[in-house]
């Protein structure tokens, strides 16, 4: 009954107003060379942003106080040591700081474009970029585990936790075969697609809501200065996006370091 | 009573005027709509929990926030999957 009022008053019946367009029209985009298309060429473009800020800051001097380039590059390397590795995989972990360094700062920048202006298109909002890190972690800490543990021992150790009683092995086994095979690379990929996925779609809704207010053409003196409440959420969920954005790279991480320690150094 | 009732015959009488694909379309839209909400109900209680055990942690022992932090973040990503595969299904029920 109120959804009727609702769309009288947004004179959608006349064919104005609010509606969502197609998910295909908000998520596909056409190629601009065949087989490259936006989400494409941002993957491409964070990848080398990425890598052109560490080779520039490689090649300053280290002696001098850090300053620039090489500053930035400081403050994320230690961001990845103290608050990831310390406090994941402790000090045996450090060696896998160049590994989660790539990982977080590729992530972050393939989720970043989707709050800038004009591009507005996280590329991690496409399944294709999560799934194959996720399937990356995955063999990553698989094949840590076969070179510490033995193909034997780590499998023993994943089917098999110790300090289980022997009757609920029955139980125990399928459930973490599933959970650490299965379930971990699929919770990953889904898990950082959704998130910039759903902060795209909540972006696309409060936007067109805005627009329709604000150039509605029935009842305007009504409608437009309700306009402004959308707009305002959409702005403040722009800058929700980019705490967003960040976190999900972070998790990823941390998901990351805690399964390749729980791979290297099994529980007794 | 009556407003019911008045309701439910003009939503049956809609109803009997839509073509099947009319009618999978609305019924895929109220489902994918309950579906996330479903999803939604029991993740949010588990992050609100998380959350508040953390505060009340880092409140006691700040000296361990820093790890507090990192298993709350940890905790909340695995909370959090489940709402996440919920609006998975919302995607692919509305749009599919």
């Amino acid at each position: 009954m109120f959804s009727n009022q609702i769309a009288v008053i947004l004179g959608e019946g006349a064919g104005r107003g609010f509606s969502f367009p197609p998910i295909n029209t908000i998520l596909r985009w056409k190629d601009v060379v065949p087989g490259i298309n936006k989400v494409v060429i941002i993957a491409i473009l964070s990848a080398l942003i990425g890598t052109l800020l560490f080779l520039v800051a490689s090649l300053k001097d280290a002696r001098k106080a850090p300053k620039g380039s090489r500053n930035l590059a400081e403050v994320i390397v230690e961001f990845i040591e103290k608050n990831i590795i310390m406090e994941t995989m402790g000090k045996s972990g450090m060696g896998w700081t160049p590994f989660l360094l790539t990982m977080f700062v590729f992530i972050y920048l393939c989720n970043l474009p989707g709050i800038i202006p004009f591009i507005q298109m996280p590329a991690t909002a496409r399944m294709g970029i999560p799934a194959f890190m996720a399937l990356l972690v995955w063999v990553v800490f698989n094949a840590t585990g076969i070179k510490h543990q033995g193909l034997f021992g780590y499998f023993k150790n994943v089917l098999f936790p110790p300090g289980v009683p022997k009757a609920l092995y029955i139980l125990v086994t399928p459930i973490e075969l599933i959970s650490t095979l299965v379930v971990r690379p699929f919770s990953l990929a889904v898990r950082l697609f959704a998130n910039m996925l759903a902060g795209h779609l909540l972006l696309v809704i409060f936007a067109l809501l805005s627009q329709a207010l604000i150039q509605a053409e029935t009842q305007k003196f009504f409608l437009v200065p309700i306009g402004i409440l959308p707009f305002a959420l959409l702005i403040f969920l722009t800058g929700f996006e980019i705490l967003v954005a960040f976190l999900q790279a972070y998790i990823f991480t941390v998901l990351t370091a805690v399964y390749i320690g729980g791979a290297t150094h099994p529980e007794h | 009573m009556e407003a019911l009732t008045r309701i439910a015959h003009a939503s049956i009488r809609v109803a009997a005027e839509l073509t099947p694909a009319e009618a999978k379309a609305n019924a895929a839209a109220q489902m994918a709509g309950l579906a996330y909400g479903l999803a939604a109900i029991g993740p949010g209680i588990g992050i609100g929990m998380i959350f508040g055990k953390a505060i009340e942690a880092m409140a006691r022992q700040p000296e361990s926030a820093g790890m507090v932090r990192t298993t709350m973040f940890l905790g909340v990503a695995f909370t959090e999957a489940l709402a996440l595969i919920g609006f998975v299904a919302f995607i692919l029920l509305k749009f599919a």
